[in-house]
Parts: C-alpha cells; structure tokens; sequence
C-alpha cells in the first residue's frame, strides 16, 4: 500500500471513529478493506483511495468505517466481569434503586451483541428478584451491519460455542439449520441502535450500569479522555463503568475511580464496594 | 497436572486434542472406541474425559452411561466433542450425564474456555 493511501485512510478512520492506526497495522487495513474494495466493484485498494479523495460517498466511507472497528466477541467474554455483575454490582445496585425499581444498563461498543445478551441471560435467572422491575439493557455500536446482527440474535456454530455454557445454549436459543437464535424473551430484554462513542451520547439517556470493555484500547489518549468524559455525564455518581482487563482511567481523566479491590470496575466515586465478595 | 483421556477414533483429532490439552497442562492419554476407554477408566480415573460421539465397538454415549454407573465413575468431568450438532443430541447428552458439549470442528480456544466453564482450569 502506498504511504500517501495508509495516511488518508488512518485520517479518514481516526476523525470518523477515533481508531488510530499506527503505520505497522497497515497489514490489517489491506486485509480488512479489500472485501470493500471488491464489494464496491473496485480492482484494488489504489482505486478505493482514489475514490475516496475524489468522490466522498457517505456509503462508501461507511462501509470502510464499518470494516475497519467490526471485532469479533463472544458470550461471558472474560467471565469474571460478570460474576461481579451478578454478585455485587446488580445486588448493590437495586437497593440503592429499591424505590424506583429501574436499572438502565448500557453496552456500548456492543458488536453483535454478545455482552448484552450475556446479561440478558443473567437477568433471567435473576427473574424472581426483579419481579416488578424495569431493566433495559441497550447495546450500541457504530456499525449498522453490527446493530442488525445484534437485533436479530442470530449466530454461527462457531460462535455460540464462545464463552456460552451448553446448558445457556439448550435453555435459550432455538437452531435453525446451522445457525443459533437466542429466544424471542431474551431478545426483547435489549435494544441496540447504531451510534459513534464520539458524537453526543445525551440523546442516549442516564444509565446505571455501563460496559465500555476493549474499546479505549483502540483510541488515543485526547480520544479516550473525551469518551470517558462524555460518557461520565450519561451516569449517576453511584453508577459503575466497567473496562477492559487492559484499560485503565489512570491518567487520562479524574471523573472516574477505580473501585477498590474490584479490578476493572469504576464509579465517579459514589459506588462502594466495602465488604464484597466476589467467587 | 490434571489428567484427561482423549477418546476418538481418528488419529488427527485425538492429535490435535492432545496438543491443545498438554498446552493447558494436561496429562493425556487415549482410546479408540468406547471399551478401550472404559479399560482405561477402570485402570484409573482420570479427571477429564473428552469423547466423541460416533465410533466404532462402543459409542460416546454409552460409555458416558456406562462410565456414570462404575465405581468413581460419576467423578470425571466428562466433554462431549462430536460432529453431532442437533439440539436432540446435545439434550441426551447432558441427560446421560454430560458436563459440556462441544460441536465439531473446535479450536483450542473452544476447549479452553469449556474446560474452564466446568472448572478444569
């Protein structure tokens, strides 16, 4: 790939989604942008950057977009986030909301939706003690392919087998042919819609809960200061943030606080996890 | 290190298994058929049993219900790793006894992870 190509896409998908990629990632751009290439009847990625300088079809940078921030997932992925979820962060939570019985849980980044319907599948078996309650989990990503996959709960082999216990397979999906849906009821419990992390995130709403995992790893550190930032102001001071095992908000903002002796969780300070245990 | 015998009657997959579990720091040992691995199992138990569905002189799934009735029998946390991809399938499995089911073709992340899940690793 020309040098002048790389700097006009790595531009390109740094302004349209923060993604900052380093000159030794031009092996994943090739690879990840010829089926676009291909897709839009195009010989190689010469002609896809001449395009792109001459002629800005939205659809065209979408789907370049699109290609380049679509990341596999799976069910549980990590597993331990969500033992804590299970454990401390949904049992403090509900009785600081005991009154108001709702909880708002936010997935973002979510992909094909594997992370929300893992809690979906957590809150089914919670079902008994949040009779009465209002829980909506929404899930978003900024690829529209993603956003559809995630809405129809649909999945390969391959894919179920990641990180989702047989007995979750057997209790909440339904096969059809080769493919996996999870149930209707589970699929009702999340929403996703197609939004970017860097535009404005008010529309959005006040969530309690937020799972924002391998995504700052992606960005630079101004990129990462203003999406923690922005997404400190959809939270209440008691909500809780969950990160990726690499991530850390340590030096790039002070809106959040790691939660102590809870690794990968943090608050804005008014979530506390003393005399937790967590299996 | 934990043991786990590795029961399928081709020779690539019980290769490839077996490099994914010694990874994962398993002893392994291995069986062709059904019977070959209930001699195994009455030698010694080990503590994870992966085991094909299909095979030759005895199947999967009886020796799972054979295994379940032996003394010391109900210990092993046995992983079914077949073509067999059917909700049918996967539901006597776990009825016979089945503690995870994995729908070939698998990868060492698939192994792991499940391993995991049962709380081998």
């Amino acid at each position: 790939m020309r040098v002048e190509d790389f700097d006009m896409f790595s531009t390109l998908l740094k302004q349209r989604s923060g993604l900052v990629l380093t000159r030794d990632k031009a092996y994943l751009l090739e690879s990840r942008l010829m089926p676009v290439a291909r897709k839009w009847n195009m010989k190689g990625l010469e002609e896809l950057a001449t395009t792109v300088r001459t002629r800005k079809d939205e659809a065209l940078l979408r789907d370049i977009t699109e290609a380049m921030t679509t990341n596999e997932s799976s069910f549980f992925r990590d597993q331990k986030p969500f033992d804590q979820f299970r454990q401390l962060v949904l049992p403090r939570l509900m009785e600081a909301r005991a009154a108001k019985r709702s909880l708002r849980i936010w997935s973002a980044a979510c992909s094909s939706g594997q992370e929300a319907y893992s809690l979906s599948m957590i809150l089914n078996d919670e079902a008994a003690k949040l009779a009465g309650w209002r829980i909506e989990i929404v899930g978003t990503d900024i690829s529209a392919e993603m956003v559809e996959r995630a809405k129809s709960g649909v999945y390969t082999q391959f894919e179920v087998q990641r990180g989702l216990p047989i007995t979750m397979l057997v209790k909440h999906f339904k096969q059809n042919g080769d493919k996996w849906q999870i149930s209707q009821q589970l699929r009702q419990m999340a929403s996703f819609r197609e939004w970017n992390l860097l535009g404005d995130l008010s529309a959005l709403g006040q969530f309690d809960i937020v799972f924002c995992r391998n995504v700052l790893i992606y960005f630079d550190q101004p990129t990462k200061a203003k999406v923690l930032e922005s997404i400190a102001r959809q939270m209440p001071q008691d909500g809780v943030l969950y990160l990726g095992g690499a991530e850390t908000v340590l030096g790039i903002t002070d809106k959040f606080k790691p939660v102590e002796g809870q690794r990968g969780l943090y608050s804005l300070g008014g979530f506390s996890a003393a005399g937790a245990k967590v299996a | 290190m934990k043991s786990c015998l590795v029961v399928d009657d081709s020779r690539v997959v019980r290769k490839v298994a077996r490099k994914i579990l010694e990874e994962l720091n398993f002893a392994c040992s291995e069986a062709e058929d059904g019977k070959q691995a209930m001699e195994a199992c009455a030698a010694q138990m080990p503590d994870a049993i992966l085991l094909d569905w299909n095979m030759p002189v005895m199947n999967g799934i009886e020796f799972l219900r054979r295994l379940r009735k032996m003394s010391g029998g109900e210990t092993p946390k046995v992983v079914f790793c077949t073509t067999e991809n059917d909700l049918a399938h996967i539901q006597e499995a776990l009825s016979a006894g089945a503690n995870e089911y994995i729908m070939k073709p698998f990868d060492s992340d698939i192994i792991q992870t499940k391993f995991a899940q049962v709380g081998l690793l």
